[in-house]
């Protein structure tokens, strides 16, 4: 748990004019932590992030510092970084905020990695739809260029950085780090088998590392303020603050950034975030980390939006998404809209996948619509499984975790939620009528 | 004679934006210009004609059906030219729970076309999420982005559409 009194730090200067100017970062105290980092040896900054316990923001948690450690020093090919700005998980919309109103933090995470990790090209990588953010990023880099923060020299240094946004075109899977470096290649974005792992043989057969955006946003802060100060914002295993999406049925939807010790039922019912339910509601689900995380019920919700608390209730912090379900929201409905999610997004390399995404979503219209068949649960719960088993989390039949994340929803919704299925099946009808998604499903 | 594909001017758009892109990769790696090459004939073009990806083909040296492949698989690529108006509607869960499904209707009714359809003005297509979950619901015309859409705003945004 923190110990010290929490301080929003990625957060901080969203809503203040200008905060994505050079300028505006400056004058907080932007690119101070390069400096700082600029007059360390390499090895010493990638040790500092490790013991700052900063860990990635991306979905799978893994700590920053390892994960730099993992790039061979002595490889005498390029090394390149790659920033994942392929925000597209259903439910996650916080790094679009980063780099819309904070940009340079972003890149000063970017240059202090590149210096410690030999890097001299540096590619951000952002998802397609996302044009206003890429034009944001683009003019902070431009500034950054002009105040010789990348070219030719970075702060004077005798160490030179050019940096690229690259933007996708439409395709989930390229938030998949290996998918995201065929991309860049200007391929299709199928993921590749791992080993190799990127920071190896990644771009263009060089190593690579591949960093999301929030997690190279807090890069600064483990320098400005020390590692030590930055590990005991968090957990014993996972330091600094989280932005976490808040989305659904709540009265104040929106980005909060949270300590690690903060609960999922704070955060719907605080007035510092989601300030509740809408009158006459009551929370019936949550999906704690982006739609592919395993569904929490409503008596499961005293939980600590961290990697560790989650992991003990079977499901997943993951890229911080937290969707919200009333009890007036219809489960096979839900869990219909986040099946046929990932059949569209399936790439269509892997068998299982392929065939198994739609077949699911299939079903799930068919019991949806009160076609459903009482053998219709279990060949579900079979071509679930035959895509990923549950549990455990991460060891599907896949080259890449869309798979488990394709299979998971279905396999705790059905856990969590199965007498609505059977009802739909019973009843040969949507119980929840014509009205199935809540409080707001009278759009007007 | 077949009509050019570009205009003089497009023409010179085309080759500075090329060799803007080229510089971004090394010299052995022009085939990873694909993307952003392929973005550029779209802007051009508003789609991505045949000759055109044989162009872009040819500038990053490599086959013509290597740029299709990728055109195809993104979905993002006009691989024929759509409305005027390319109407993208986020309808995953989030959105969903705010009544996407319900807007998505009205504008299928408002415009007669059925999400996956297109007429000369609109391109009308169902979408997965556009990262507007803290703002549903949303959808992107043209790629600019518009939130927290009630039908009043969407009627007043779709009435400012030429």
């Amino acid at each position: 748990m923190a110990t010290t009194a929490f301080e929003p730090i990625i957060s901080g200067a969203w809503g203040q004019p200008k905060s994505w100017t050079l300028d505006h970062y400056r004058k907080r105290g932007g690119y101070e932590a390069l400096k700082k980092a600029l007059d360390m040896a390499p090895a010493a900054i990638i040790d500092e992030v490790k013991k700052s316990n900063l860990r990635g923001r991306g979905g799978a948690g893994f700590p920053t510092g390892l994960k730099w450690s993992f790039v061979p020093k002595d490889s005498p090919k390029p090394k390149y970084l790659a920033v994942n700005a392929d925000e597209s998980e259903p439910g996650t919309f916080k790094d679009r905020y980063i780099l819309e109103l904070d940009p340079h933090m972003m890149l000063e995470g970017i240059a202090i990695a590149s210096y410690a990790l030999g890097v001299h090209t540096c590619y951000i990588y952002i998802r397609g739809e996302f044009k206003f953010p890429a034009q944001r990023t683009q003019e902070a880099i431009n500034e950054a260029y002009k105040a010789g923060i990348f070219g030719k020299t970075v702060l004077g240094k005798d160490f030179h950085l050019d940096c690229y946004v690259v933007r996708g075109a439409g395709a989930y899977i390229c938030g998949e780090e290996t998918a995201l470096l065929e991309s860049l290649e200007g391929k299709k974005g199928w993921p590749r088998l791992k080993p190799p792992f990127p920071a190896v043989v990644g771009l263009f057969g060089s190593p690579t590392v591949v960093n999301n955006v929030e997690t190279l946003a807090s890069v600064p802060h483990v320098f400005s303020r020390g590692s030590d100060w930055y590990a005991k914002l968090g957990t014993d295993k996972s330091g600094g603050t989280r932005l976490v999406c808040l989305s659904g049925t709540v009265n104040r939807p929106g980005v909060y950034e949270v300590d690690m010790g903060t609960t999922i039922t704070q955060l719907i019912f605080d007035d510092k975030y989601g300030r509740g339910m809408p009158a006459g509601r009551k929370v019936k689900a949550v999906i704690p980390g982006g739609s592919s995380a395993p569904v929490l019920g409503a008596d499961e919700l005293d939980v600590a939006l961290e990697f560790e608390a989650l992991k003990v209730k079977q499901t997943m912090a993951g890229s911080g998404g937290v969707i919200v379900m009333d009890d007036s929201s219809c489960m096979v409905r839900c869990l219909w809209r986040v099946a046929r999610f990932y059949a569209e997004e399936s790439c269509g390399q892997c068998t299982p996948c392929r065939e198994g995404t739609p077949w699911q979503t299939r079903l799930l219209r068919k019991i949806e619509e009160g076609r459903g068949e009482p053998s219709d649960l279990e060949l579900l719960s079979n071509v679930a499984s035959s895509i990923a088993p549950y549990p455990p989390i991460g060891l599907g039949n896949t080259i890449c975790a869309l798979g488990d994340a394709a299979a998971l929803p279905t396999h705790s919704f059905l856990m969590r939620y199965r007498a609505e299925f059977e009802a739909h099946i019973h009843e040969k009808r949507c119980p929840f009528g014509d009205k199935p998604w809540g409080a707001f499903g009278d759009w007007s | 004679m077949a009509e050019p594909l570009f205009t003089s001017e497009e023409q010179k758009k085309f080759d500075a934006g090329i060799a803007e892109i080229l510089s971004h990769y090394p010299p052995d790696r022009k085939s990873a210009g694909m993307l952003p090459a392929l973005r550029l004939l779209q802007d051009l073009k508003g789609w991505l004609p045949p000759e055109g990806m044989r162009l872009v083909a040819k500038h990053l040296e490599v086959t013509p059906e290597r740029a299709y492949e990728v055109a195809s698989f993104y979905v993002m690529y006009h691989l024929k030219p759509p409305g005027k108006y390319v109407i993208d509607v986020c309808t995953n869960l989030s959105c969903a729970l705010w009544g996407a499904e319900k807007m998505l209707a009205y504008l299928e009714e408002k415009l007669g076309l059925t999400a996956g359809e297109a007429n000369e003005k609109f391109t009308l297509r169902e979408t997965e999420c556009l990262a507007s979950c803290g703002t549903a619901p949303c959808l992107q015309i043209n790629e600019e982005h518009h939130e927290s859409l009630t039908k009043a705003k969407l009627d007043d945004i779709l009435a400012k559409l030429s």
